[in-house]
């Protein structure tokens, strides 16, 4: 396909063509839309996805486009959709897989970790295929359709685990799970979905796997983290800038698995102070890993322990007041960073 | 025996005495090689079992040693009705079937003793091994993992695959009585059948998971009765008759072949030794393994018929014998003076890329190595295919994997 943006349905639902602002929720759906147009071996599978455009409508207007062939609506069996992508794409086939609520990944997790992610070590058996969906809390969405349940993904060899928070590389790490050889589990902040925007980069956008990003550069404290967090990272450092005069920079993970130890290790040596944070529970999670490399790493750049803020230890409840609570708040950053800064 | 019985609520067509269908026995039309083969296919089964029973006690087999005794006309039967182009998963008991599909006895022999060029590299044990890709260059055969009805939804995408691309392919599917209790063997059958998936699902009834027995895994008095509830054909048939298994299998891939879709074989056999080589069937009624062996041996009854009806010389079968156990002597020689693993291997092939993971810290002398020596040259990588496709497999008559005789593979050897 050319280079130039096509009149997708992702940006003509936005009402606008080449350039205008999209949200991070078309910008995935354009992904999708340029890489069936590029590739024929790209399909979808999930549930509801195609008549009905998916329970989020990120697929909208794809099977009108590409035919029920590509665009598969199956039955409520996340078992067989992930099966039956790894089989299709060890023949060659590129699926992108839809989970309803990446809750109920769940129902996959032995073929994912037990067959997906072995395939290619144990029997050479390639599985280039996308296992997609909406993630995350702040939603209101209870205990069933608000999980982060990456931890245990990013732990099991042979996945690739992507996060993105932003519109721009919404798309652009779409594109490149897509194409890769590789499984990659790709989540989707669903808070992020309307609320936030961006204008693509014209062209073919792919953003490589396995690359942070410095979504705020800063001298004093850094935060790392990814999807959602990342704006709650972004508007604690304007707060802590305003209020402290401190400058905190914000490095974007982007990709959890593999992690981007270089970026890391960077703004360690650069800041000296860090805080990790995420959306997902505490223990066993994500900055638990990250604060032992930079432990293992770099202990001698650091003025400071390493402090997470995190989820608490907790099913994550219904009701604003609850799930309030348990979630971190850009308030609790803050909280970290003045005690990071202080130390 | 039962010949075959057949459900299928959603038929348009109920077989009758008038439809060609119901009678149809397409073994009928195999040739005298064909039927040697078949014998073939089933004596190299258990005298490679039997050769791996004297490895596994020499300690040769590194891990855990599982037989296929009593269910060979089950394994070669079933995989005899597939042609080349096809794609076949196996399980744990289906050794049959992989030889039938071009596995060879070095390959089996190097993976049970964790051989450096093993298919796996000493990755997987067993006969969790495979070869599929590009119908031209590989034999079609899935490497299986353990956890048991996964391979159900994962060859239902393999079929979907063919379908989606109107490819003439058709896949099959083995799964255990036992499996058959799982959430992965229903979501993969009824999603296949949904989708239309040229895929047959064969069901091999053996009477025991394990130690639990069939009546302890459903309630279901025949498991081809699943068949109606996913709205699909099915047909049962006497699991050690090795022509009803083919003609039963053969009609099955036919119809899936034919677009018909999916499809659903029972095959009632016995397993007539434990889970694996360990297991001391404690929990067997007595008598009733020395039953299946003095009356229901698949191979004796296959004899009989060969050397009855069917006209065959004594002599014929005796020269495949003494074949098979050639082969298997030239197949253990090279297998045993093969090399082991090379450890740094386990670092390689986790991903597409990177190619290979880094050795840890700790290991720092040997991650200096790997940067200093040659070796660091070809890091990372590794062959599309497994070795070892052998000449066998290209020398058949036809496009059917298990046509006619392999060529031997000793010099010297063949009968």
């Amino acid at each position: 396909m050319g280079a130039a943006v096509h009149p997708g349905p992702a940006t003509s639902a936005a009402g606008g063509g080449a350039g205008a602002e999209i949200t991070y929720l078309e910008a995935i759906r354009e992904a999708l839309y340029e890489e069936m147009a590029r590739d024929e071996n790209v399909f979808l599978l999930g549930e509801d996805i195609g008549a009905f455009g998916g329970a989020f409508k990120v697929t909208e207007g794809l099977m009108a486009r590409f035919g029920e062939r590509r665009v598969i609506d199956t039955p409520i069996s996340e078992i067989a959709i992930v099966g039956a992508a790894a089989g299709a794409a060890h023949m060659g086939m590129r699926p992108v897989v839809e989970m309803q609520f990446i809750d109920f990944i769940a129902n996959a997790y032995d073929i994912l970790t037990n067959y997906v992610a072995t395939a290619r070590y144990r029997a050479f058996l390639p599985c280039p295929m996308v296992v997609r969906g909406p993630s995350g809390g702040y939603v209101r969405g209870g205990p069933f359709h608000s999980q982060n349940p990456e931890a245990g993904f990013v732990h099991t060899p042979g996945l690739k685990v992507v996060y993105p928070a932003t519109a721009e590389d919404a798309k652009g790490l779409m594109k490149a799970a897509i194409r890769d050889d590789d499984c990659v589990l790709f989540f989707e902040h669903k808070y992020l979905y309307r609320r936030v925007r961006g204008v693509m980069p014209a062209g073919d956008h792919v953003v490589p796997i396995g690359q942070a990003r410095v979504a705020r550069e800063g001298r004093d404290v850094s935060i790392v983290t990814y999807a959602a967090t990342v704006h709650k990272a972004l508007e604690a450092a304007a707060q802590l800038e305003a209020e402290d005069g401190l400058s905190v920079e914000v490095l974007d993970l982007r990709t959890l698995a593999p992690l981007d130890d270089a970026a890391i290790e960077a703004t360690v040596r650069k800041t000296h102070r860090v805080l990790v944070l995420h959306e997902d529970t505490r223990t066993g999670g994500l900055a638990g890993e990250i604060t032992a490399r930079i432990n293992e790493s770099c202990f001698e750049w650091l003025d400071a322990p390493v402090l997470r803020v995190t989820a608490h230890d907790i099913p994550l409840p219904y009701a604003p007041q609850l799930e309030d609570f348990v979630l971190p708040q850009t308030a609790d950053v803050v909280r970290a960073v003045r005690r990071l800064a202080a130390y | 025996m039962a010949t075959s019985t057949r459900v299928g609520a959603s038929r348009a067509r109920r077989p009758s005495a008038g439809d060609p269908e119901a009678v149809e026995r397409p073994s009928a039309a195999l040739g005298r090689d064909q039927l040697l083969a078949l014998y073939y296919w089933m004596r190299l089964t258990r005298t490679l079992e039997e050769r791996l029973v004297a490895l596994y006690r020499q300690t040769k087999v590194v891990g855990g040693l599982f037989r296929s005794l009593g269910q060979e006309a089950d394994a070669v039967g079933s995989c005899f009705a597939l042609e080349r182009r096809d794609v076949m998963s196996p399980l744990i008991r289906n050794l049959g079937a992989m030889l039938v599909k071009g596995a060879t006895p070095v390959e089996v022999l190097k993976q049970y003793m964790a051989r450096g060029d093993s298919p796996t590299r000493g990755r997987e044990l067993n006969i969790h091994f495979g070869d599929v890709g590009d119908p031209a260059t590989t034999r079609g055969f899935v490497g299986q993992i353990s956890p048991l009805g996964d391979m159900v939804p994962v060859m239902a995408g393999v079929t979907l695959s063919f379908r989606m691309r109107g490819e003439d392919r058709v896949g099959l599917v083995y799964v255990g009585d036992g499996a058959t209790s799982t959430g992965a063997f229903h979501e993969g059958i009824n999603f296949a059948a949904v989708q239309r998936c040229p895929l047959v699902v064969v069901v091999e009834n053996n009477g025991y998971a394990y130690s639990t027995p069939t009546h302890r895994q459903t309630l279901a008095r025949r498991f081809v009765d699943k068949a109606i509830g996913y709205g699909i054909p099915g047909e049962q048939a006497d699991g050690n008759d090795v022509l009803a298994v083919y003609d039963v299998t053969r009609r099955a891939v036919d119809r899936a072949r034919r677009g018909e879709g999916t499809q659903l074989v029972e095959l009632v056999t016995y397993r007539r030794k434990g889970h694996a080589e360990h297991d001391n069937q404690s929990y067997v009624p007595a008598g009733e393994i020395e039953r299946w062996a003095a009356e229901n041996d698949p191979i004796d009854r296959y004899v009989a018929r060969l050397t009855g009806e069917l006209g065959f010389e004594r002599s014929a079968l005796d020269a495949l014998d003494a074949r098979v156990r050639a082969e298997v002597d030239a197949a253990t020689e090279e297998a045993e003076a093969s090399g082991l693993p090379e450890p740094l291997d386990a670092l390689v092939g986790v991903y597409a890329n990177p190619p290979a993971e880094r050795p840890l810290w700790f290991r720092e002398g040997v991650a200096r190595a790997v940067e200093r020596t040659e070796r660091a040259e070809g890091w990372g990588t590794y062959p599309s295919t497994p070795a070892g496709t052998p000449a066998g497999t290209s020398s058949r008559a036809g496009d059917a994997p298990g046509g006619v005789l392999p060529e031997a593979r000793v010099a010297g050897g063949d009968a």
